[in-house]
C-alpha cells in the first residue's frame, strides 16, 4: 500500500512538471479517470462513448478521437491510440488549462499555438498536415448534425466560403490556375488570431484553489 | 452668439450666408415665442366678438360694432405645445447638423460638450428676452420621454456575449461600486460640513441623511453620457461594455438608494430593520424589473410571429411593448431601465428571426433617430437648466464634492479590480482601471433627480443642484474632452473594426461543443454545461413557440451565413461593382483556386489562336480586374436566390443579368443618391449605426421556390441563355441602338486582338461551379 502510495506519488510530480496541472487537478483527474475506466488502468473509446452527457454534443466523436490521437501527446508521433493510460489523458487535458496569469507576449503566442494546434489536430483528420476542402466541409457537417434542418447543399457552401475566405486573406494573388492545396497550420492561427483562443479555450479545473462553483461535481 | 458666429466665419465666406440666414431664423423663431404670447392674448377677442356679429337680432342691447372678417388671424395658444416641443427638436438637429460642418471642433469637443455650451446660449437668450425659462428639465418630461429611447437603444444592440461573459464584473462595478460611492462622498461630505465649527454656515444645517442622499444621487455612472463619449473614442470592447454595463445596472442601487433615503430623510434616522428592508427592496427592484422586461419581451416576440401579413405595423411593436415595459416597471417603482434592457434583449433574437428585413431596418433606423435627438435634447435642456435654476454657490461644498466623486471612483475601482481579477480569466491591467474610473461620468439622471428633490423636506435643495451641476459639467467638459487623447497617450486598445468572418463563427460554435464535451469528460459541470444546456432548452422549446414557420429549426451557423451573404450582395450593389471590396486585401482567389482542378481539354485549346505572353497579361488584368471580381462576390450567391421585387417578374433572364451587369457599372455615378452612405465620418451616430448592429445587419426570408428570382450565372458558356462576351462586343461595335443594355468593354488598343483573347480569356476565367461542371467541350462559339 505504502509503495504504491509513493509510486503515484513520482507519477504525480511527473506530470505536475509535464503538464502544468497542480498536485492536486491531477488527483482530482485521476480520480475521474478511474470512474471512466471502471478502475482500470486504460481507457478505451467505449469508455468514453457511454458518458451520457456526450449524447447531445454534435462533435462527440471528434472529440473522443482526440484523446486517441497521438499528435495531442506533443510528442511528434502520429496515428492513433487504441487505449491510453492516465498520462496521455492528462496530456490531452492540459490543452483546456487556463493561462497563467500575466503572460508576456512571448507567453501567450505559445499558449495559443499550443491550442490551436490541439484544434488543428482535430480537423485534420487525414494527418498531412493540411485541411483539405473534404476534411473541411465534414467538420461543417458533423457541427450541423444535431439540427434537423439541414440542407447538403448549404452546408457545402458554408465549407466552401470558408475555405474562400481563408485563401484570400492568406494568398491574396493567386493566379487562375492556381490550385490552393488546403489550410496549412500557419494559415489557420493568421484566420484564428482575433478569436484569442488564449483566453477561451479552457475549462475551470477543480482544484482547491481555484474559486469555482461546483454544482453537481463528479456525476457522470 | 459671438462663438457661433466667429465658428462661422472660420467655415469659409461661402457658407456664411446661409447659415447666418439660419442663424437669423432660429432667433427670430424664438423671440416669436416670446412676442407672441402677448399677442395671444388679443386673438380671443376677435374670435368672441365674431360669434355674435353672425346672429342677426340680439336680444338685450349688445351694442355690437361689427369687425372686419379677419383674413388672417393668430392663434398662438392653440398649438403652443408642440409648437414649442417641435422648435426645440428643430433646434437640437439643427445644431447637431451645425457641429459637422465645422470639422475641426468636432474632433477636439465632444458633441456632449457642445450641446451644452448650445443649452447654456440658448437659455442665456432666453433670459436676456426677459422670458420665463421654460421648466424643460421637469421630471417627468425627462424620464418618460427623453431618457426611454436612449436606453432601449441601448438594450436592443447590447453586445450579448461580451455583456454575459463579464456579467460577474458588471455586477460587482454597480452594486458594490455604486454603494461605495455613494457612502463614501455622502458620509465624507457630512463630516466635512460638520467641522468649521468658528464659521457657522448653513453647512451645519445639513443632516447625515440628506448627505447620503446627495450621495447617492451623485455616485451613479450615468448612461447618456458614458454613451455620448465613449462612442467617439473606439474603445475596445471589454472596456465599453464594462463601464456601460455599469452604468445600466447601477439604476437599480440608484433607485433603492435615492427612496430609501427620501424616505426617511423626513423621518430622521434609519434603524437597522430598514437598511435590512432596504436590501431586499433593491433585490425586488432589479430582478423585478428584469422580470417585467422579459414578460414584455416575450409578448413582443410572439406576437412578431404572426405579422407575416401586416409588415407595416412590425416596428411598431417592438416600440410600443418596450415602452409598456418601461413604464410598467415604473408604476411599481421598479427598475426601469433594468426593464428596458432585459425586454430589448429578451426579444431581439426572436424578433429579429420573425420580421421583414424592412421592418429591421426601419426599427433600426427609428432607435437610432431617437435615441439622437434625445441625447441632444438631454444636453441642451442640461445647459438651459443650469442658466435657469436657482443656484446657490458654496465653495467649499462643490469642490469637496467634485474632489470626493473623483476620489471615490479611483478607490472603488482599483479595489474592485483587485478583488475581481482573483475570478477573472482575462485580467484587468492598470491602464484598463485607470480608464474605468476616468470613464465615471455624471450626467442628466443625476440632476433630473436632484430636481425632484421637495424643497420643504431638502432646504439645501439649492446648493445639492448647483453641486450636482458643477460635477456633471467637471465630468463632461474635462474627463470628457481629455479622455480621448489620453487613450491615444496610454496606447489602449482600440475596438477592432474587423468583420466577423464565416471560419470565426465556425469556430466560435466548434469551441463551443469542443469545451461543453471536454467539461462533460471530465465530469465537471461547469459554465459550459449550462450554456449548452440553455441552448439546447432554447433551441427545442422557445424558438418553437416565438418563431414563425421555418426559420424555428435553422440552426445558427446557417442563419449566420444567410446574414453575410445577404449583407456581401447588399455590399456589392451599393458599392458599385468592383471598385470597394468587402475584404480587406485585395483578393483575385476565387472558387476554383479551391475546387480540385480539371484538366482543360484539348480540342478547345487547339481551337484558340496563340499569343504573345505580354499582351495576354496585360489583357488578363484588364479582364480580371472587371469579371472576375465580380464573379467572386457573386459566386458566394450563385446559387442562392436573390429575392427580385415582383413587378419585376416580367423581365427575361438574359435581361436581368444584363441589368446586373450594367447596374454594377451604373451604380459608381448613383452612389451619391443612395440613402445609405459608404463611408461614414467619426460621428457618434453614424457610428452607432455602423458599429452596433454590424454582425446582425440583414435579415433575408428564404421562401424559395416561390418567389421570382435572379440567377446569376455569368460564365458558364454552355447554358443557352449566358452572356455571351463575344456577341456583346460585336453588338457594341455595330453601335447598337440598344446600347443602353449593352455591356461597355473599356476601349484599350488592341482592341481587335483583345476580341479574340477574351474568347480564351473566358475559358480561362470560366467558373465551373458546383452546378455546371459538365460540358467544356463545347465550343465557345457555336
Amino acid at each position: 500500500m505504502g509503495a504504491s502510495q509513493a509510486r503515484y506519488q513520482q507519477e504525480y510530480h511527473d506530470l505536475v512538471d509535464k503538464s502544468g496541472f497542480s498536485l492536486e487537478q491531477i488527483k482530482n483527474l485521476h480520480y475521474r479517470f478511474h470512474q471512466l475506466s471502471g478502475n482500470n488502468e486504460t481507457i478505451s473509446k467505449g469508455n468514453l462513448d457511454i458518458i451520457p452527457a456526450l449524447e447531445d454534443n454534435p462533435i462527440k466523436s471528434q472529440i473522443i478521437d482526440a484523446f486517441f490521437d497521438k499528435r495531442n501527446q506533443r510528442q511528434n508521433e502520429t496515428g492513433s491510440c487504441e487505449e491510453i493510460g492516465f498520462e496521455q489523458f492528462v496530456m490531452v487535458m492540459s490543452h483546456f488549462r487556463p493561462p497563467p496569469s500575466p503572460m508576456t507576449d512571448a507567453e501567450k503566442e505559445a499558449v495559443r499555438s499550443l491550442k490551436l494546434r490541439f484544434l488543428f489536430n482535430m480537423h485534420d483528420t487525414g494527418s498531412d498536415g493540411t485541411i483539405t476542402l473534404e476534411e473541411y466541409r465534414k467538420v461543417v457537417e458533423e457541427l450541423l448534425s444535431k439540427s434537423e434542418h439541414m440542407e447538403e447543399e448549404v452546408t457545402k457552401d458554408i465549407a466552401d466560403a470558408a475555405m474562400l475566405e481563408v485563401a484570400s486573406t492568406n494568398v491574396p494573388h493567386m493566379g487562375p490556375d492556381e490550385f490552393y492545396e488546403g489550410i496549412t497550420f500557419e494559415h489557420f492561427q493568421q484566420i484564428l488570431k482575433d478569436l484569442e483562443i488564449e483566453s477561451r479555450m479552457h475549462i475551470r479545473f477543480l482544484d482547491v484553489d481555484t474559486t469555482t462553483m461546483h454544482c453537481g461535481k463528479f456525476s457522470s | 452668439m459671438t462663438s457661433r458666429s466667429s465658428s462661422r466665419s472660420r467655415a469659409g465666406f461661402a457658407r456664411r450666408l446661409p447659415e447666418r440666414g439660419l442663424l437669423l431664423l432660429v432667433l427670430l423663431v424664438l423671440l416669436e415665442g416670446t412676442v407672441l404670447p402677448l399677442g395671444a392674448a388679443s386673438s380671443p377677442d376677435v374670435g368672441h366678438a365674431e360669434h355674435p356679429s353672425e346672429h342677426g337680432a340680439e336680444p338685450g342691447g349688445h351694442n355690437i360694432t361689427k369687425k372686419a372678417f379677419p383674413v388672417l388671424s393668430l392663434d398662438y395658444d392653440h398649438v403652443r405645445l408642440p409648437f414649442e416641443i417641435a422648435l426645440w427638436v428643430l433646434l437640437a438637429s439643427l445644431m447637431k447638423l451645425g457641429f459637422h460642418l465645422v470639422p475641426r471642433l468636432s474632433n477636439i469637443v465632444p458633441e456632449s460638450c457642445l450641446l451644452i455650451v448650445v443649452g447654456l446660449v440658448v437659455g442665456g437668450l432666453i433670459k436676456l428676452a426677459g422670458e420665463k425659462v421654460p421648466p424643460v428639465m421637469n421630471a417627468n418630461v425627462f424620464f418618460l420621454c427623453l431618457l426611454p429611447p436612449i436606453i432601449l437603444d441601448a438594450g436592443y444592440f447590447l453586445p450579448i456575449r461580451p455583456f454575459m461573459e463579464n456579467l460577474g464584473t458588471i455586477l460587482m462595478f454597480a452594486v458594490v461600486g455604486t454603494l461605495w460611492n455613494a457612502f463614501f462622498i455622502g458620509g465624507l461630505l457630512y463630516a466635512v460640513c460638520q467641522i468649521q465649527p468658528a464659521n457657522p454656515s448653513d453647512l451645519h444645517l445639513i443632516g447625515l441623511l440628506p448627505c447620503l442622499l446627495f450621495g447617492s444621487i451623485i455616485s451613479a455612472v450615468d448612461p447618456v453620457a458614458v454613451l455620448a463619449v465613449f462612442e467617439e473614442i473606439h474603445i475596445n470592447e471589454l472596456l465599453h461594455i464594462l463601464v456601460f454595463g455599469e452604468s445600466l445596472l447601477n439604476d437599480a442601487v440608484t433607485v433603492v438608494l435615492y427612496h430609501l433615503f427620501e424616505e426617511f430623510a423626513g423621518v430622521g434616522t434609519v434603524t437597522l430593520m430598514e437598511c435590512f428592508l432596504g436590501f431586499i427592496s433593491f433585490l425586488v427592484v432589479a430582478l423585478g424589473g428584469v422580470l417585467v422586461g422579459a414578460i414584455y419581451g416575450i409578448l413582443a416576440a410572439f406576437t412578431s410571429r404572426f405579422t407575416s401579413h401586416t409588415r407595416v405595423i412590425e416596428p411598431l411593436f417592438v416600440f410600443v411593448y418596450s415602452y409598456m415595459a418601461y413604464l410598467s416597471s415604473e408604476m411599481f417603482h421598479l427598475s426601469g431601465i433594468m426593464a428596458l434592457i432585459s425586454c430589448g434583449a429578451v426579444m431581439r433574437p426572436y424578433v429579429e428571426a420573425n420580421i421583414s428585413h424592412k421592418s429591421h431596418t426601419t426599427i433600426k433606423y427609428f432607435l437610432k433617430m431617437w435615441s439622437s435627438v434625445s441625447e441632444t435634447l438631454i444636453f441642451i435642456f442640461l445647459g438651459v437648466a443650469t442658466v435657469d435654476g436657482p443656484h446657490s454657490w458654496n465653495w467649499t461644498f462643490v469642490t469637496v464634492t467634485v474632489i470626493l466623486c473623483l476620489v471615490a471612483r479611483v478607490i472603488g475601482v482599483v479595489g474592485l479590480t483587485f478583488f475581481m481579477n482573483k475570478f477573472r480569466i482575462v485580467k484587468l491591467t492598470t491602464k484598463d482601471q485607470f480608464i474605468i474610473a476616468y470613464g465615471g461620468l455624471r450626467g442628466a439622471i443625476a440632476f433630473a433627480l436632484g430636481f425632484l428633490l421637495d424643497k420643504e423636506h431638502f432646504p439645501m435643495r439649492e446648493m445639492f443642484l448647483t453641486a450636482i451641476i458643477t460635477v456633471i459639467f467637471f465630468t463632461v467638459f474635462v474627463q470628457g474632452m481629455t479622455i480621448k487623447p489620453l487613450v491615444d497617450l496610454l496606447a489602449v486598445k482600440k475596438k477592432q473594426e474587423a468583420k466577423r468572418s464565416i471560419n470565426e463563427e465556425i469556430h466560435t460554435q466548434f469551441l463551443d461543443h469542443l469545451l461543453t464535451g471536454i467539461e462533460d469528460i471530465c465530469g465537471h459541470y461547469g459554465h459550459h454545461h449550462w450554456k449548452d444546456k440553455l441552448n439546447r432548452f432554447n433551441k427545442k422549446y422557445v424558438k418553437k413557440c416565438l418563431i414563425a414557420g421555418e426559420r424555428a429549426k435553422e440552426p445558427q451557423l446557417i442563419a449566420f451565413y444567410h446574414k453575410m451573404e445577404m449583407k456581401q450582395a447588399i455590399e456589392l450593389v451599393e458599392s458599385g461593382g468592383g471598385a470597394k471590396l468587402p475584404s480587406a486585401v485585395p483578393s483575385t482567389v476565387s472558387m476554383q483556386n479551391i475546387q480540385p482542378k480539371k484538366p482543360l481539354p484539348k480540342t478547345a485549346e487547339r481551337a484558340l489562336p496563340q499569343l504573345p505572353k505580354g499582351r495576354e497579361e496585360e489583357i488578363r488584368k484588364i479582364l480580371r480586374s472587371n469579371l472576375q471580381k465580380t464573379r467572386q462576390r457573386l459566386h458566394s450567391y450563385n446559387r442562392h436566390t436573390l429575392v427580385v421585387d415582383p413587378y419585376e417578374d416580367g423581365v427575361t433572364n438574359f435581361i436581368k443579368k444584363q441589368k446586373m451587369i450594367q447596374l454594377e457599372k451604373k451604380i459608381k455615378e448613383m452612389n451619391k443618391y443612395l440613402t445609405v452612405p459608404s463611408a461614414a465620418p467619426d460621428s457618434p451616430t453614424m457610428c452607432r449605426a455602423r458599429l452596433a448592429s454590424d454582425p446582425q445587419a440583414y435579415n433575408v426570408k428564404l421562401d424559395s421556390g416561390k418567389v421570382p428570382t435572379i440567377q446569376v450565372d455569368l460564365a458558364s458558356p454552355q447554358s443557352p441563355d449566358s452572356v455571351n462576351v463575344m456577341d456583346e462586343f460585336i453588338k457594341a461595335d455595330a453601335g447598337d441602338e440598344d446600347s443602353g443594355l449593352m455591356m461597355k468593354p473599356p476601349r484599350k488598343p488592341g482592341e481587335e486582338d483583345g476580341a479574340r483573347d477574351q474568347q480564351k480569356l473566358t475559358r480561362c476565367l470560366s467558373d465551373p461551379g458546383p452546378s455546371a461542371d459538365e460540358d467544356e467541350d463545347e465550343p465557345f462559339l457555336p
